[in-house]
């Protein structure tokens, strides 16, 4: 063919497929052995580092939106529930750091539909491999994610004036709790991406849980000022339980009883909505 | 080119599948039996069922009904063992669109078992086979139409499969692209890939498919080469224009006698439609229309332009149906909206 494409001037010829060179790729070699399901679950995580890579703007609700979140209730709260902000940061700090990081859960659903809108999905849904490895994988390149809104409020925190009581220890046995909790709360929205139709309507859903979640615990306040039934709530909630051994952890101490209940409803989020998720994802 | 004898029999059998979403019936009894190495095309108009069956037959949606095995492994109970052996180039863009060229590719050989090495060699030479190496690091996003189509079906003989499922490969291309991929799917075949694609286009199922299942309302209405469904409507549709539009009275006349065959009015007023090459006439479609053309000449009417075309997928639809197939296209958002 002897019409180069001039217009954009980068095409400089056309594609003329070759009988030959489409043999050779189609050669059937012997095929690989399937792969394991953690280098599945990997490989996908990969996927999701690329996406980074490519999209760095995403990284905007892990940075700037943390950053946001620590400055506005430091300050907005601080005076009046503590004396002084940098007092209430000594409260406050894991426990925004908890909210955080819980809200940002939520994107593994809106990614999770976003993938299926655009067709994605079909492809990896045909493929050979371990069913819940995509998944996996994309809650693995989550928990990066984690744990970078996690290091960016520490990093704020101690800029104001946090200062952890159990050192560097602490803050990072703090942080490995939220993420192994954040870990398994990102099921929820694998199934709640599957089940909804749209990015919009996951996130609808999302908020209207996050919202009462984080805020109707002691993330922001002790709860003993509050009316018996609202307090009854709080004791039950697993945000109250993941706050109190975050905060226990990062003051040098540990609250064994708070820890176990985090990680029993750590435990039910991964059985339950892991179910959930596996049971949509085949039948879909 | 080497036919493997791992294709040999039925690639696809499947017996009265049923697939309902919310009260419309997408797949309603479908019955299909597609021979193994061969391109096997189903032909409808949107909303026929065609993306459905295929996404039952890949696993993707279970059917409500009815059984389907694709090289004998049946598609519910033994889906793993299909997945093994098919691949799917769907209609939507089937790889992720941040990613480059390369590093799909090299993903999907991972997630295939290659090592990474392996991977990267793979993609490489399928990039370089489908013209893509210059484009092998850009975003997926940024390839144009016939090069993410190109993608796609590389992307979808990484494994080289048994089986490749090709929901509307042309859909939205321009004629080069288009007979880009035409080359694709016949070196796809040739190699012993048995190929199932579907499409709206007759002249698409003519050029690729050795045999044909036409469908309309989630059934097979007709099935055969294409040579016997073309047969059964006609081989071809004669279109004349002509001059004036007053001759068009005596031009209609002229034509019944030359075909021996209804000739249509358009809602154009100096344009005339008949069809050609139907069975039992001893004349190819072209030396009737010939012939016409003379007689029209004979009888002083001047002619502008006239064409001679295939039967469109509408006009078989009437003949199989007695609907035209546009009437599916309500049926297509209901569908999308069901997905």
């Amino acid at each position: 063919m002897s019409d180069t494409a001039t217009t954009t001037g980068r095409a400089p010829s056309v594609y003329v497929p070759s009988a030959e060179a489409l043999a050779t790729v189609l050669a059937p070699g012997a095929r690989p052995p399937r792969p394991g399901a953690l280098s599945a679950s990997l490989t996908f995580g990969w996927r999701a580092l690329l996406k980074i890579k490519h999209v760095p703007e995403q990284l905007f609700d892990v940075t700037a939106f943390p950053i946001i979140m620590v400055l506005m209730f430091t300050y907005l709260f601080g005076g009046a529930l503590a004396g002084s902000p940098r007092d209430y940061l000594q409260f406050f700090l894991p426990g925004i750091m908890v909210t955080s990081v819980v809200m940002i859960t939520m994107y593994t659903g809106v990614g999770l539909n976003n993938d299926i809108e655009k067709g994605v999905f079909d492809r990896i849904r045909t493929l050979p491999v371990w069913r819940p490895a995509a998944l996996v994988g994309m809650i693995f390149g989550d928990v990066l994610r984690y744990i970078l809104a996690a290091v960016v409020i520490l990093g704020v925190g101690l800029a104001l004036g946090f200062r952890p009581g159990g050192g560097l220890l602490g803050v990072l046995a703090g942080i490995g709790l939220l993420v192994v909790f954040s870990f398994a709360f990102s099921w929820v929205w694998t199934f709640f991406g599957l089940v909804l139709r749209s990015e919009k309507s996951v996130m609808g859903v999302s908020m209207m849980v996050l919202f009462p979640l984080t805020f109707l615990s002691n993330v922001f306040v002790n709860p003993s000022t509050m009316p018996g039934w609202l307090q009854a709530f709080v004791k039950v909630n697993p945000i109250t339980h993941l706050v109190a051994s975050v905060r226990a952890a990062m003051g040098g101490s540990s609250d064994a009883a708070n820890t176990l209940w985090l990680l029993l409803w750590s435990v039910g989020f991964v059985v339950v909505f892991g179910t959930l998720t596996m049971y949509r994802y085949n039948r879909r | 080119m080497i036919m493997s004898n791992r294709n040999t029999g039925l690639a696809v059998e499947a017996d009265g599948l049923v697939r309902s979403f919310g009260a419309t019936r997408a797949l309603d009894g479908l019955d299909l039996q597609v021979p193994a190495g061969t391109v096997y095309g189903l032909l409808g108009p949107n909303g026929a069922g065609k993306t459905t069956a295929v996404r039952v037959l890949a696993t993707l949606l279970r059917p409500d009904g009815g059984r389907a095995r694709v090289f004998g492994h049946d598609v519910v109970t033994a889906a793993d063992a299909v997945r093994a052996r098919v691949s799917l180039t769907g209609q939507y863009a089937s790889l992720d669109e941040d990613l480059t060229g390369m590093e799909n590719l090299v993903l999907l050989g991972r997630l295939l078992g290659l090592g990474k090495p392996a991977a990267r060699a793979r993609a490489e030479s399928l990039l370089a086979a489908f013209g893509l190496t210059e484009a092998a690091g850009r975003q997926v996003k940024k390839y144009s139409g016939g090069m993410r189509r190109r993608i796609d079906i590389a992307a979808s003989i990484l494994n080289t499969p048994d089986l490749l499922f090709l929901d509307e490969p042309t859909t939205g291309l321009d004629p080069r692209s288009r007979n880009q991929v035409w080359e694709i799917v016949r070196a796809v075949v040739a190699h012993g890939t048995t190929v199932l694609l579907t499409t709206q286009y007759l002249d698409e199922a003519d050029q690729l498919a050795g045999r044909i299942a036409v469908i309309d309302h989630g059934k097979v209405i007709a099935e055969g080469t294409p040579g016997e469904l073309k047969s059964s409507v006609g081989s071809g549709t004669v279109h004349v224009r002509l001059r004036d539009a007053g001759q068009r009275p005596e031009a209609e006349k002229v034509l019944q006698v030359a075909l021996g065959v209804p000739v249509q009015l358009e809602a154009d007023p100096v344009a005339l439609t008949a069809r050609v090459g139907e069975e039992g006439s001893d004349l190819e479609a072209g030396e009737q229309a010939a012939r016409a053309l003379g007689e029209l000449a004979r009888a002083g009417i001047v002619v502008d332009d006239f064409s001679l075309g295939q039967p469109s997928l509408d006009e078989v639809f009437l003949a199989l149906t007695d609907h035209p197939a546009v009437a599916a296209d309500e049926r297509d958002d209901q569908l999308e909206a069901a997905r």
